[in-house]
């Protein structure tokens, strides 16, 4: 677990962050923040979805699903099982 | 025939009372009366949307209440807006901007977009607004068309404007209006509005009704996006159309979800329901229902308007979210940006109280052209009917001669003139021409827009029922219409074959639940490279990053070779046809293998 939270930390922080002085951490709201818009889930998305090997419904693909790193890593986690 | 509904609570006292008899006698001078507006007062799109509404004893009424993410809340009055906006315009004057002058705005929806928006506009100069989301090449193409003078952003947003500064030689100002001062670099200047000295009077520039004030852009089918030019007379369209469509009132507290980089931002987002005096909320954080519902119960909002894109986000999440909050503050809803679907007009009765009335308008055209009315029968999944004073027709789509028969599908064209028409395209005098059937060589963009006896074409197609209501069918062209937002094929194209794994490509939309329309790239790759889910990735932030979220492809389908004319250019309608499932079309111009 905490090695796909890092790997995605360091994902968002390198594709999205665009402040080099903003701090991000597991907790950092993406979505609601604006920090990553619905447009832009779609890449986030789809980095999940090769970077595991997993397939995420649009029904789990949700913005309050992908609000948080530590909210992302859930989703991964449910469909890896 | 579908079903028709009245328009929930108040409709008996709507602004504009009777369609019907507004039709009798219409005179645009009603938006004048309505502002009471004498001849030879200031025609100052800037100063009638803060000093006047103070000089009419509004000036401690609250014009802005603004929320961001984390609980950040300000308000403003209409005395703050105008000493705010005078304090970007006397700005602006001491950095050498002058009238004429482009201006960008580039920033997130803070408060001092909206000061500076007025700010430019009332020292003259024409106020060119962009949204924050574009990438560099975006910004660059749209600065560099708009031969821009200065740009006003936040420090998030000032690197973007720093990687193609050296390619924009007419770019002189780069002024940073949020964030942190000690990060600007080189010649780059900070200005907090809120921090700097009051402004207390700043003498407005003398504008007439055909003084150029807002620029933005707009995607068509070929070559970059093209620069819709507006002019201080428009005020007039936006208000009438924001009385009567919008319905808006002294006492209303109004919600326009609309981002000012887009023409709804401006005309209804600012000019209209600020020339009003009305008080008007804005939301800068990302969306959720429970954030939009909270924002909407907490702030009392009586009118929305809003978008099909985030209609439909909302009824996803169901009426168990909506019975969470206290909405009964809400008293009329209105939709623009794509074709409002039925599903989504009955499931807002249903969820709300109240149906999304459908607005229909462009960027050319500044104000809303065809609608649904407070009061009116609405038809779910209609566009409505025209709005007084505008002639709608629609043409028949190979000799494009009007045609009047109930249900035959034609292109949507409006007879020119009305005041928030757009004045030109910013240094494309033919392509403007082309907009228009019956122009002659040569006619200026003056001529054409007073000449009552051509016809703009919208680009938009639709068919007209036998009670008058237009039903929208699709656009006319390859324009990608996604989340309400126009994205222009060749400009996606352009970027993707400046990626190295990519030698030809194709840029279509293809069907979306939520946003009507994505972007889905159809490419040939460069010998050495090869389909991949890395590639695809790859690609997808490539175009994200350069133009921006909305235009990055969501799906790229990799084939050997692209279907193309004999003469070389590629059969995008074909592409489409395929991914809608429609029928084709003529393919004698196809190149044989």
């Amino acid at each position: 677990m905490d090695e796909i939270r890092d790997v995605v930390l360091e994902y968002v922080i390198d594709e999205y962050v665009e402040e080099d002085e903003m701090e991000v951490t597991y907790d950092t709201p993406l979505i609601s923040s604006g920090l990553v818009d619905s447009f832009s889930m779609v890449s986030l998305k789809a980095f999940l979805e090769k970077r595991y090997g997993i397939s995420i419904p649009d029904a789990d693909a949700t913005p309050e699903a992908f609000d948080t790193v530590n909210s992302i890593v859930g989703i991964v986690e449910k469909h890896t099982d | 025939m579908s079903s028709t509904r009245t328009t929930g609570k108040g409709t008996a006292l709507s602004n504009i009372g009777s369609y019907e008899e507004r039709l009798k006698d219409f005179d645009w001078g009603i938006a004048k009366e309505i502002l009471g507006w004498e001849e030879g007062e200031l025609l100052n799109i800037g100063a009638i949307c803060s000093d006047r509404v103070c000089a009419r004893g509004m000036a401690d009424k609250v014009a802005l209440v603004w929320e961001g993410f984390g609980d950040k809340k300000a308000t403003y009055t209409f005395d703050d807006v105008r000493i705010y906006s005078n304090g970007f315009a006397d700005f602006l004057v001491r950095q050498g901007i002058e009238p004429g002058d482009r201006v960008c705005v580039f920033m997130e929806k803070i408060p001092s977009l909206y000061f500076s928006f007025l700010g430019v506009l009332k020292m003259g100069a024409i106020v060119q607004p962009l949204f924050c989301a574009f990438g560099e090449e975006s910004l660059e193409v749209r600065l560099a068309s708009a031969g821009t003078r200065a740009i006003l952003t936040t420090q998030k947003h000032a690197r973007k404007v720093r990687k193609i500064r050296d390619r924009l030689p007419s770019l002189e100002k780069v002024i940073v209006v949020a964030g942190n001062e000690s990060k600007l670099k080189d010649d780059e200047l900070f200005f907090d509005v809120e921090k700097a000295a009051r402004v207390e009077d700043f003498e407005s520039y003398a504008a007439g009704p055909e003084t150029r004030s807002v620029l933005h852009y707009t995607s068509g089918t070929t070559g970059q996006p093209k620069g819709a030019q507006h002019a201080h007379g428009s005020i007039w369209g936006q208000v009438l159309t924001t009385s009567w469509v919008l319905d808006l009132r002294d006492d209303d507290v109004y919600w326009c979800t609309a981002d000012p980089g887009w023409v709804t931002g401006t005309s209804y987002g600012i000019i209209g329901p600020w020339a009003l005096g009305v008080t008007q909320c804005v939301l800068d954080s990302g969306f959720t229902s429970s954030r939009w519902y909270q924002f909407i119960q907490d702030n009392r909002v009586t009118v929305w308007y809003s978008a099909p894109t985030a209609i439909r986000s909302l009824m996803r999440d169901g009426e168990e979210v909506v019975a969470k909050y206290d909405l009964s503050s809400l008293r009329h809803l209105a939709s623009v940006g794509e074709p409002l679907n039925a599903e989504a007009v009955v499931w807002s009765e249903k969820a709300y109280g109240l149906p999304f009335l459908d607005t229909y308008w462009q960027t050319e055209t500044g104000s809303i052209m065809i609608t649904n009315f407070p009061g009116m029968q609405v038809r779910p999944g209609s566009m409505g009917k025209a709005f007084p004073g505008i002639t709608a027709a629609l043409l028949d789509l190979k000799t494009h001669e009007p045609i009047d028969e109930v249900g035959k599908v034609g292109l949507i064209a409006f007879s020119p003139g009305w005041p928030a028409m757009f004045r030109e395209y910013r240094g494309q005098d033919d392509v403007y021409r082309s907009k228009f059937v019956g122009a002659s060589d040569g006619a200026t963009p003056d001529e054409l827009r007073t000449d009552e006896g051509l016809w703009y074409v919208s680009g938009d197609r639709s068919s007209i029922d036998a009670d008058g209501y237009f039903w929208f069918v699709g656009r006319d062209d390859d324009v990608i219409n996604t989340g309400g937002h126009l994205v222009g094929p060749f400009e996606i194209e352009s970027a993707l074959v400046e990626h190295e794994a990519i030698a030809e490509a194709a840029a279509i939309g293809k069907p979306d639940k939520v946003n009507m329309e994505v972007v889905k790239a159809i490419v040939t790759l460069n010998p050495g490279f090869e389909p991949s889910g890395d590639l695809e990735l790859n690609v997808m932030n490539f175009i994200r990053k350069r133009l921006s979220p909305l235009a990055m492809p969501q799906e790229i389908e990799y084939v050997d070779k692209l279907p193309k004319t004999r003469s070389g250019k590629i059969l995008r309608r074909y592409l489409r046809a395929l991914e809608w499932g429609e029928e084709v079309g003529d393919l004698s111009t196809l190149e044989d293998d």
